[in-house]
């Protein structure tokens, strides 16, 4: 992208802390910059940095197929044919289980199927209390093509961000490694990766350095909670060591998130002394530094 | 009798609650199967440290095109509502991410140049814990989107016992929902937060929309959260029980230990949540 630096915040599995921490980070920076929260089957960026939807934009997903019973001649080619096991006995279809192939509206001898664009959800662009431009999405809930939303959300903020003259997009990711995810991942210039001291976050981040090593995105980390188990804080120092990842800092467990986050603040908003927003200023100094070393 | 663990957002606690209550089960006579359905990231291993008997690959359909046969008539190209299929002059390609394997190129191809292939996009690993406690675990291959197909073989190899317990992905998208559609009841957990409460309001809006009955377990508490307390009166929603924030319990949690055994006064709490979520899946019965 001319010019536009992409930094996408992930962590595998959830509740790692990333969009308090990417809030956190965002509080402490300068510049106009544009933030986008990818996480859109469970946005809740907003909730904290928000300020002001200014427009939406409806989104449509998949198509779905209909039967129109007065045409339909009970044949039933349609569900045998059907992959996904969408249409039952009495011919109808569980839009859950469709995913608007269209084998049913192809091959219906008596043209009784129609495919029809259903709206899945919806685009919001706005701006964040500070006045940034900010977008986020509401996938509704159940719907496929997460990742097709997360697409048109990055283009949206691409094209705004270059018309405004921003350089630098900050988006929140969703958790595990599927679709949304590596939607999310494609194309960008760093990726902070989050994880707690604990098995299960640690398993879930070696998993998705596995998609960051084969995209090859550069790649921090950052260690949250790490007071809660300390060897194994240090274990995951070691990893980092052996892969490559410059280390971004350490935040200790902080009561003080969880009530920045009832009273819809950041948590540098709410405390700046706090001790977890003393050491993300230590983040945020080497954040900065690694994103001015981009190309 | 199948009860799906969800939550919406992450990290609230799915994991813990559905490996204690399998373990209640397990304890009072039931046989249990777990089923850990968060295949993009299946942490139930980690605490239940099953003994893995087999690993089945989990194969999707995917076109082979006999370009000897192919008149490049565009014909599947044009069908396919995924755009997986690419003509490139004289070649044609598949964008195998893109694929749903709904084989209407095949049944669309008129010249039999499209043969049945297959490719791997994930495993199932089957185990056991103890006699009454078996395992079974799908995992997505690192790179590929689509969860569906791991989650759908997951289900595929249920013996069926007394009891299947579902360890469902986060998120409010397709795959939680595939993950607790043909479940019996399900366990919402959530945390005291307004993420937490976003996330807990759109689960709830579609299992009311498929009328499956559920019910809500508090983890983290630290004090009420006023909101949620409100919504939950508002939307008479049914509270199994509550587990307090407490850094020791997140400090075991982080080495796989089981709060269940870790924890002899954390006991009575699950104790009373098992017995909450018996009597809920009776009385609906």
């Amino acid at each position: 992208m001319e010019g536009i630096k992409e930094v996408v915040f992930l962590s595998g599995k959830g509740g790692a802390g990333k969009t308090s921490i990417l809030g956190g980070i965002y509080s402490l920076m300068n510049g106009k910059k544009a933030v986008v929260d990818c996480d859109v089957d469970a946005a809740n960026l907003f909730l904290i940095l928000g300020g002001q939807v200014k427009e939406e934009k409806p989104f449509y997903g998949s198509k779905k197929a209909e039967i129109r019973r007065d045409k339909c001649k009970e044949c039933g080619l349609c569900k045998d044919i059907c992959s996904f096991g969408a249409i039952n006995e009495f011919l109808m279809v569980d839009p859950i289980l469709c995913e608007g192939c269209g084998g049913c509206f192809v091959f219906c001898p008596h043209s009784a199927v129609s495919l029809e664009e259903k709206r899945a959800g919806t685009i919001y662009i706005g701006e964040t209390k500070r006045g940034d431009l900010f977008l986020y999405a509401e996938l509704f809930p159940g719907e496929e093509n997460s990742g097709k939303l997360v697409q048109a959300l990055r283009e949206e903020a691409r094209k705004r961000a270059k018309e405004m003259g921003f350089s630098l997009i900050l988006m929140d990711g969703s958790p595990g490694i599927g679709c949304p995810v590596i939607s999310s991942v494609a194309g960008v210039d760093l990726m902070v990766a989050l994880c707690e001291p604990q098995s299960s976050s640690i398993h879930d981040l070696l998993r998705l350095l596995e998609l960051s090593e084969h995209f090859r995105i550069k790649t921090a980390l950052v260690i949250n909670k790490s007071d809660v188990n300390p060897w194994l804080s240090e274990k995951l120092k070691r990893i980092a060591e052996e892969k490559g990842l410059p280390l971004l800092g350490e935040i200790p467990y902080d009561p003080l998130i969880t009530e920045a986050q009832r009273e819809g603040k950041t948590i540098v908003e709410y405390s700046r002394d706090s001790k977890s927003s003393k050491a993300l200023q230590r983040v945020y100094e080497r954040f900065s530094k690694i994103l001015e070393e981009l190309r | 009798m199948r009860i799906a663990f969800a939550s919406g957002k992450g990290g609230t606690g799915k994991t813990t609650l559905a490996v204690n209550m399998a373990y209640l089960f397990s304890l009072s006579g039931f046989k249990v199967e777990f089923l850990d359905l968060d295949v993009e990231e299946p942490d139930g291993h980690i605490f239940l440290k099953p003994q893995i008997e087999s690993i089945v690959s989990v194969k999707v359909f995917i076109p082979l095109f006999d370009k000897e046969r192919c008149t490049f008539c565009q014909k599947c190209v044009q069908a396919c509502s995924f755009h997986a299929i690419f003509m490139l002059g004289k070649d044609i390609l598949l964008f195998q991410e893109l694929c749903h394997s709904c084989k209407l190129c095949l049944r669309i191809c008129e010249e039999k140049a499209i043969k049945e292939g297959e490719r791997e996009v994930g495993v199932v690993r089957i185990g056991k814990v103890d006699s009454s406690l078996s395992f079974i675990e799908g995992r997505l291959n690192v790179r590929e989107p689509r969860p569906m197909p791991v989650i759908e073989a997951v289900k595929s190899h249920c013996k069926g016992g007394d009891v299947q317990i579902i360890d469902a992905p986060p998120g409010t998208a397709c795959p939680f929902v595939r993950s607790v559609y043909d479940s019996d009841f399900v366990v919402l957990v959530t945390e005291p937060t307004p993420f937490g409460l976003h996330d807990l309001e759109k689960c709830v809006s579609f299992l009311k929309s498929i009328k499956r009955p559920f019910g809500l377990v508090i983890n983290k508490e630290r004090g009420k959260f006023p909101p949620l307390e409100e919504y939950i009166s508002q939307n008479q929603i049914l509270v199994l029980g509550r587990i307090q924030e407490d850094l020791r319990i997140a400090k075991a949690l982080s080495e796989g230990k089981i709060l269940l055994n870790e924890f002899p006064e954390y006991r009575a709490h699950l104790e009373e949540i098992f017995s909450n979520l018996k009597r809920a899946i009776h009385g609906r019965n």
